[in-house]
C-alpha cells in the first residue's frame, strides 16, 4: 500500500529541484530578463556617481593595518617571448606608450615613470570574490600622464593594455575619465616599500581605488585614449567583461 | 438569537467572527515586492558567497588571514565548532561537489558575475520600498502595530506565547486582530534590525561607496566585518522566512494568503467560552 515510499519520495523531490533549476536557468537566459538586470546595473552606476563627490578618497591606512601576506591572483606571469626579455633585461628597454586620442603620444620608460611626481598609499584592495587585502602602492598620478600627453576633448574612456593574456585573449581593462582623473588613480612601480614584483604585475599596475581587483590591471604597455569602447576586443570595455560579462562598472 | 447566552454553554465553534480589515495597502505591497526581492536576494548571495566561502573580522581578510566561518566539503565551520552543511553548504551531489547546493543559488550554475547582476538589480526592489515602508511605519500609525506593551514585555507573558506557539495554539477571535508579542518581535527585528543591516552591510562592501561615505567602515568595523555581519543578517532573515512560513501553514495559509492580498482576516472562532477568568493573561488595556 505504500506507493510512496521515501526512496520515490526523495527521487521526486531531487527530479522536481532539477525542474526548478531548469526553470531557473530558463528565465536567467531569457534576453528581457538580461535587459532588465543591466537597468539595476546601470542604476547602481549613475547612484553611485550622484553620491560620491567625483574626488572623493578611498580610506587609506596605516601600516600597521597592512595585510600580513597580500595574496596575487590571476595571471602571475605572462606568457610572451617579449616579456620575458623584458623581465631578462629588468625592464630597461620597456617603453610605457601613451596614444590614441591625445595631443602628444608618449613613450615612457620605467626609469621616467619612477622620476616623475608620485604618490604613495595604504589602500584595500578588494576581490570581486569576496576577499580583501590591505598593501601599500607607489606610483605616478595617471592624471599627470594623462595631462602631459594632452587628452583631446573626444575622449570619454581610458584604456589599459597589458602584457598577459588567457587563452589567448588579452587582457586589458578601461575606465571613465572621473575615475581616470581621480588623484589615487596611478600607475603603481612599487608595492609595500619594494619595487612591484612581477606575480603583482611589475613593471607597472594600475591602482583605480574606488573599483573592484579585476580593474587593476596589472603589466600595463599602453594607456590608450578612446571615444568608444565598442571597437575594442570583445566590446564590454575589459577581459572579464568581455569573457564572463563581469560589470564593467566595479564600484560594487 | 435574541437572548445573550451563558458564556458557560457557548460551544466552542459557534458562528465564526466577521472577518476584519487586518493589512492596510502599503503592508500588502511591501510584503510582495519584499517576498520576491528577498527570495532573489538570498539565492544570489549564496551564489556570491560561494566565491569566497571565508567570512573574516577586521579591515582585511584573504586566505592566508584567520577566517571565522568556512564552508568544507560535507560541513561549515564556526570558529572551532564543526558543524553538517544542512544539505545546503558543501554538498555533494552526482560525484560533484559544489559549495552551495545549486537548488538554493541564483544562477545555478557557476556564475560569480551574474548571480551579482541578479544581487544588485533586486537590491533596489530591497532598498526603495524598504525606504517607504519604513518611512510609513515610522510617520503613521503602523509603529503602534509593532510597539510591544511594558505589560508584553514580562517574561512571564513572552514565555507563556512561545509555549502556545509550541503547541500550536494560535490566537483567536479579538486577540487576533492584534499582532502577539512574538510576531511583534520578530517583525521589528526584521524591520527595524536585520533589513537595515543587510542594506547597510552591503553598502559597506562597495569599495565606490567607501570613498563617498567612509563612516559606514567605522559603523561595522571594516570590510570583511561588514561581510560577515551581512551574512549573518541574511541567515537571520532566512530563518525569519522558514519560521514565518512554517506558521502561515500551521495557522490555516489560504486565510492567511488571501489577507495578504486582500486585506481581510477571517478570525479563527474562540476555542473556549469567552470567559475571562480562564484567560491568565489579561488583554492590554489598549
Amino acid at each position: 500500500m505504500t506507493l510512496l515510499t521515501r526512496r520515490t519520495l526523495v527521487a521526486g523531490l531531487a527530479s522536481a529541484g532539477g525542474l526548478v533549476v531548469a526553470g531557473c536557468d530558463k528565465i536567467d537566459a531569457s534576453p528581457n530578463v538580461r535587459k532588465l538586470l543591466s537597468l539595476g546595473e546601470g542604476a547602481t552606476y549613475s547612484a553611485q556617481r550622484f553620491v560620491s563627490d567625483r574626488a572623493a578618497l578611498a580610506p587609506e591606512f596605516a601600516p600597521s593595518q597592512m595585510s600580513p601576506i597580500f595574496r596575487t591572483n590571476g595571471n602571475t606571469m605572462p606568457g610572451s617571448s617579449e616579456f620575458a626579455a623584458h623581465m631578462a633585461s629588468n625592464f630597461t628597454d620597456w617603453r610605457l606608450i601613451v596614444d590614441g586620442l591625445v595631443a602628444r603620444p608618449l613613450s615612457l620608460s620605467l626609469a621616467q615613470l619612477r622620476a616623475a611626481p608620485h604618490r604613495t598609499q595604504i589602500t584595500r584592495h578588494d576581490c570581486v570574490e569576496g576577499w580583501s587585502a590591505i598593501g601599500q602602492w607607489t606610483g605616478t598620478p595617471l592624471r599627470l600622464i594623462l595631462q602631459q600627453a594632452g587628452l583631446s576633448s573626444a575622449a570619454r574612456y581610458i584604456v589599459f593594455h597589458c602584457a598577459d593574456d588567457s587563452n589567448g585573449a588579452p587582457y586589458y581593462e578601461s575606465f571613465d575619465l572621473i575615475d581616470a582623473m581621480h588623484p589615487q588613480t596611478i600607475l603603481a612601480w612599487g608595492m609595500n616599500g619594494q619595487p612591484l614584483s612581477v606575480p603583482h604585475g611589475a613593471p607597472i599596475r594600475l591602482r583605480v581605488e574606488r573599483q573592484l581587483g579585476y580593474k587593476q590591471a596589472k603589466y600595463v604597455m599602453r594607456v590608450e585614449a578612446v571615444a568608444s569602447l565598442a571597437g575594442l576586443f570583445g566590446g564590454k570595455g575589459g577581459y572579464w567583461e568581455d569573457v564572463a560579462n563581469y560589470q564593467w562598472y566595479a564600484g560594487i | 438569537m435574541s437572548d445573550a447566552p451563558d458564556p458557560v454553554l457557548v460551544a466552542p465553534a459557534t458562528a465564526a467572527p466577521p472577518p476584519f480589515y487586518r493589512h492596510k495597502l502599503p503592508t500588502r505591497l511591501w510584503h510582495w515586492t519584499n517576498a520576491l526581492s528577498v527570495f532573489v536576494m538570498l539565492m544570489s548571495g549564496l551564489m556570491i558567497l560561494s566565491a569566497h566561502p571565508h567570512l573574516y573580522w577586521g579591515v582585511y581578510g584573504a586566505n592566508a588571514d584567520h577566517a571565522w566561518f568556512e564552508i568544507l566539503p560535507g560541513h561549515i565551520r564556526i570558529g572551532s565548532l564543526i558543524l553538517p552543511g544542512f544539505g545546503i553548504f558543501g554538498v555533494s551531489r552526482g560525484g560533484q561537489n559544489y559549495t552551495v547546493n545549486p537548488l538554493f543559488t541564483i544562477p545555478s550554475h557557476y556564475d560569480l558575475a551574474g548571480s551579482r547582476e541578479w544581487h544588485f538589480a533586486f537590491a533596489w526592489l530591497l532598498v526603495v520600498p524598504g525606504i517607504l515602508y519604513l518611512a510609513w511605519t515610522l510617520i503613521g500609525r503602523h509603529k503602534r502595530d509593532l510597539a510591544p506593551t511594558l505589560d508584553e514585555l514580562r517574561p512571564a507573558h513572552i514565555l507563556h506565547d512561545i509555549n502556545e506557539h509550541a503547541h500550536l495554539r494560535f490566537p483567536t477571535g479579538e486577540a487576533a486582530k492584534r499582532y502577539n508579542i512574538l510576531q511583534k518581535l520578530s517583525y521589528s527585528a526584521v524591520i527595524f534590525v536585520l533589513i537595515p543591516g543587510v542594506i547597510l552591510t552591503g553598502l559597506t562592501m562597495s569599495p565606490g561607496l567607501n570613498a563617498a561615505w567612509p563612516w559606514l567602515l567605522d559603523l561595522f568595523g571594516g570590510r570583511p566585518s561588514a561581510r560577515s555581519i551581512h551574512f549573518i543578517c541574511a541567515m537571520g532573515l532566512a530563518a525569519f522566512i522558514f519560521v514565518h512560513l512554517a506558521m502561515v501553514i500551521l495557522a490555516g495559509p489560504i486565510n492567511e494568503i488571501r489577507s495578504m492580498f486582500s486585506g481581510w482576516y477571517r478570525p479563527h472562532p474562540d476555542r473556549v467560552p469567552a470567559d475571562p477568568s480562564t484567560d491568565p493573561i489579561p488583554e492590554p488595556a489598549e
